[in-house]
Formats: structure tokens, sequence, C-alpha cells
């Protein structure tokens, strides 16, 4: 792509933002730029995640209406377009009741908190080519440590609610969120073995500069990270935190009014933060194999978030919400080992194309029939080994955690 | 250390992971202490940014913040009188003699190292560098960490497990 890199280039919005930021730099205190550039970066995230949320929650319940042979909203303006509006003004207008024996200020901070690993992950994902805030070396991993914090947020929210189902929702989220921590950093790693950096630009420049996505280098990869992923942000089938039919509504019974919607956009940012994160690594980022030479890159990247966001939203609308049991046997017995093949299997082709010296053109496609083969035989093969395959050895009733966990010989469910 | 800005970050974030430090010790609520535990680790991974250290920060908030800390929370929950108050306990004369031997060898290291060596300019591919010393120089305590580690988990699976 040719950078005339002038202001009015607005393929890449970090040109007339750095012209900017020269210009201060020139004229003003040495810290003027980097105070400036990150108020600027900070203020356009925020710009962008609010109303997408506020749209995307009405193309959501639009779309799970339609799955569901339902309306939908469709009263409040056109088509319903308003509805969002009109909800978070009544969220807004509503008590935000305070029950007794709650712990004040961790109760209050919770809902606050909720925001923050959703809007940071935004920090270091390319919107373009010079379009990131903080472009860090170590970029895939910060995507798991700040993935991580969700889970104290969410044990704050639960413990100070002083609410048992509230307890529980959080005790469920924070041990899900340990135990498919693993499958996904251990996917992460699959992208970075073969793009050999971790900075999230340099994952995208590597599938420009190879022409390819690594959705077709690492298939198991990306499935094991969308589910790893669903479950981290807590949406159904997965939500088993605030699953209604259970425990009421999980770790935020208690909050009413705008806190509670804190938490409900707070679920969004962090959805779009997993649909950002899975375009920029596994679908190219803001490369679309030469468009983004006319469109701009920021608008292709927006288009594959929302969607692969839609395909939460599908898997929302269509698939029923697991247990508890099934979740947490899922990830350990069928999830981890699958990640560890697939990262060994990523190392041996990696190491196997640079020891040899092989072109990438031919070693690349070669790999990614290999890796397409392999994942549908080890999800196939090690479903029928664990006898998850066939329907009728699954458990008849729901089994306790222990049951689960521990391994138990000479007993087949 | 020179620019302003890494000045005025390092200051915040030592008040920060200091304050937050103190209140682990002077709270009463146990569940505060924990958070607040949590506020300083993220406080030291500020201060490893600060030196330019990227990924021992962020590996600082993964391992810590969202590791050891929902281990530290398990604890809490699972003891018997979880909600018994960070109140005296018999523990508390043993604790400061350590806590005191700590800071003293930590002080002491301080004041042996050679300091110059700051002033070689920030790396820039951390990542890469601490992957070779590990899996070249330093393989051999790396190694024996990890079958500490499989023991460790080993162990655990041993001790719950029902026949």
């Amino acid at each position: 792509m040719v950078f005339l890199a002038k202001w009015w280039d607005l393929r890449d919005l970090g040109n007339p933002v750095g012209q900017f930021l020269e210009f201060l730099g020139d004229h003003g205190p040495d810290w003027l730029p980097y105070v400036v550039s990150a108020l600027i970066g900070c203020v356009a995230i925020v710009l962008f995640l609010v109303p997408s949320q506020m749209v995307i929650v009405w193309a959501e319940r639009r779309l799970i209406g339609r799955i569901q042979a339902r309306r939908g909203p469709n009263r409040t303006g056109p088509w319903g377009i308003f509805q969002t509006i009109a909800d978070t003004l009544k969220l807004l207008a509503k008590e935000a009741i305070t029950s007794r024996h709650v712990d004040r200020w961790v109760f209050w901070l919770a809902p606050v908190f909720i925001f923050v690993p959703g809007i940071t992950v935004f920090a270091v994902l390319p919107f373009g080519p010079g379009m990131v805030l903080a472009d860090l070396n170590a970029g895939v991993l910060f995507l798991a440590a700040v993935g991580s914090i969700n889970a104290i947020i969410v044990f704050m929210a639960g413990w100070s609610s002083n609410n048992k189902y509230a307890l529980l929702g959080a005790m469920r989220e924070v041990s899900m969120l340990i135990s498919y921590e693993i499958p996904q950093v251990l996917t992460l790693l699959g992208v970075v073995v073969f793009t050999n950096t971790m900075s999230l630009s340099g994952v995208v420049q590597w599938q420009d500069h190879y022409n390819t996505w690594l959705i077709f280098l690492q298939p198991l990869a990306l499935v094991i990270y969308l589910i790893s992923a669903g479950v981290e942000i807590n949406r159904s089938p997965t939500d088993i935190a605030e699953a209604e039919s259970e425990i009421v509504a999980g770790y935020h019974t208690e909050y009413s009014g705008i806190k509670f919607g804190f938490f409900y956009a707070g679920e969004y940012f962090a959805g779009f933060a997993i649909a950002a994160v899975v375009a920029s690594l596994y679908f190219g980022g803001w490369t679309l194999w030469g468009l983004e030479e006319w469109v701009p890159g920021w608008l292709i990247f927006l288009g594959k978030l929302y969607l692969l966001f839609w395909l939460f939203i599908w898997l929302r609308g269509t698939l029923p919400r697991l247990r508890v049991d099934q979740l947490m046997g899922f990830t350990w017995k069928f999830l981890l080992p699958l990640t560890l093949v697939n990262i060994f299997v990523g190392g041996l082709e990696v190491l196997l194309w640079q020891e040899n010296d092989l072109s990438a053109g031919v070693v690349l496609p070669v790999f990614a029939v290999v890796n397409l083969v392999l994942a549908v035989g080890l999800a196939v093969g090690w479903a029928r080994f664990l006898g998850h395959a066939r329907p009728d050895m699954r458990p008849r009733r729901a089994l306790l955690m222990k049951e689960v966990g521990a391994i138990v010989y000479g007993q087949e469910f | 250390m020179d620019d302003t800005g890494t000045v005025v970050a390092f200051w915040i974030l030592t008040v920060v992971t200091l304050g937050a430090a103190l209140m682990v010790i002077i709270v009463r609520n146990l569940l505060h202490a924990v958070l607040s535990l949590i506020l300083s680790f993220i406080g030291v991974a500020g201060l490893y940014i600060t030196l330019s250290a990227d990924f021992v920060a962020v590996t600082q908030v993964l391992i810590y913040a969202g590791a050891i800390s929902v281990l530290i929370l398990f604890a809490l929950m699972l003891t018997p009188r979880a909600a018994r108050d960070n109140a005296e306990t018999f523990l508390q004369g043993p604790a400061l003699i350590l806590a005191g031997l700590t800071a003293a060898t930590i002080a002491g290291v301080a004041a042996a190292t050679d300091w110059s060596e700051a002033s070689r300019g920030p790396f820039t591919q951390t990542a890469q560098a601490i992957g070779e010393a590990l899996l070249n120089r330093y393989v051999l305590p790396f190694e024996i960490a990890s079958v500490l580690l499989l023991a460790a988990m080993v162990g655990a699976i041993v001790l719950v497990r029902e026949d």
C-alpha cells in the first residue's frame, strides 16, 4: 500500500493524527504529543465502542427475534431502532438500589471496573497501519492478561452483593475463567509460533506479507479460541455465571438501574474485543487482499469485527445453555489436549519450513490442508475416544463437580 | 529515568503500589486485603513498564493479578471462618521477622548491585531475550522448575482423587 501520509489520506486515520502531533511537538513542550495522543486514542476507542454497542444491542435483539420466530423490538421508531436509547434512558432513570449489608465500596466499584478489560484490549488492536494506540511487543500476551482480570471484577460484584445466587455466579465465573484461560492462551501461542512476533500489528503484517489468513493455518485453534472466548465473555450458550434458569441473574442479581446497565454494556465491550482479536489474529485485521488500498483499512476491520460478532449472536440464538459440569469437563478433557497437539504440530511445521528454507508459496497451502484434515480428524477422533460422539453414553443425571473433575477409574459415564 | 513522563509515572505507580501494599496489612476485611494486593500487583506491573520490560509487566498481570490472586480468592472462600477479619494472629511475630529479613536481603542486594547498567538503553525484543536466556543459559533451572510444578500437579491430583 502506498502511503501518501498526508493529513487528508483518511484511509488511515493515523495520518491526520500523526501530523497534528508533529505540529504539537514542533510548537509545544516535549510531553504534549504523548498526552494528546493518549487522549485521542482513548476518546476514539470510546467513541467507537459506545455507538457500536447501542446499534448492536438493537441488531442482536432483532436477529434473535428472527431466529426464534418472533418480532423483537419494533415499536420505538422505524423497525424499533430507538429501542436501545429508550432502554438506556429507562436504566438511567431507574432507582439504583443498594441492598442492606452489601460491601458498599466493592459493590460500587465492580460495575465501573467491568469496563476496564473490554476497553483496554482495544489499546493494542490495530484498526489500520498506523491506527494503534500502543503497539506492545507482548501484545498477544497482553490480551490474555487483560482477559484474566475479568474474573476478579466479577468476583468483586458477586462477593460484595451479600447474596447466595450472586456468590454462586461469581464462583462459577471464576472457576470457568481460570479453566478456559489455559486453552485460550495456548491457542494464541499457536499464532505466535507461526508469525514469530507477539505484536498484533506484526501478526497482521505477517498475514499480509504471506497473503494468507491464519484461519487457514490454525483452523482448530480458531474454533477453540472462539469457544473459550465465548465462555470468558459470558454469553449464552456458555453464560452459566448468570444462568437465569438456575441462579436468578448470577453475579449481577443485586444490581439494578444503570449499575446493571454497566454490566450489560461491559459484556458487549468484551464481546467486541474478542471479535476484534479474532479479526486481527485469524482474519487478517485491516487487510483484505489488496482492497485496503481503495477502502479505508479501519472500515474493513470494523466489517470483519461486526461479522464475527454476528457469529456470537447466531450461537446465542440457536444453542441451548450448557451445564456447569459439562463445560468444566469439556475444557480439561477435550480442549486442552487438542490445543497441546495443535501447538506441537504448528511448531513442527514452522521448524520444517525454516530449517529447510522452503518457499512459503509451496509450504503454506500444504500446511493449510494438513492442518484442516488434522483439525477435523482430531476433533472427531478425540470426541469418539471420550464417548461424547455417542449420545447414549452421556450421563443421565447432573453430575457433581467432584464426580466429573476427579479421575474415576473403571467407571464410564 | 530522565524524561518527565517517566518520573511522574514512577512516582504515581510507587504511591499506588506501596499504598495498596500498606492497605493489605491494615484493612480489617480480608477480601479488601486481597483486592488491595491485586492493585499492588498491577502497580508493580506498571513499574516494569517504566523500565521498558513490557513482557515481564504483562506476565506480572497475567500470573499475579490474574491467576495467583484468584487462587488466594479460592483459599479465602474455601477456608472455614472465611469471613473472619484481618485481625491479630499468633503468626504476627514470625511474619514480622520474615518480612524484616526479606527487606534486609533486598536492601543488601540493591546496595551491592552496580546500577550503572541501567543506562544501557531499552531492550526492544524483551520476550525474545528472555526466551533465549531460559532455553540456552538457564535451561537447567527452567527444567527443574517445570519438574517441580509437574510434581505439585501430580500431588494435587493424588490428594483429591477418590478410588
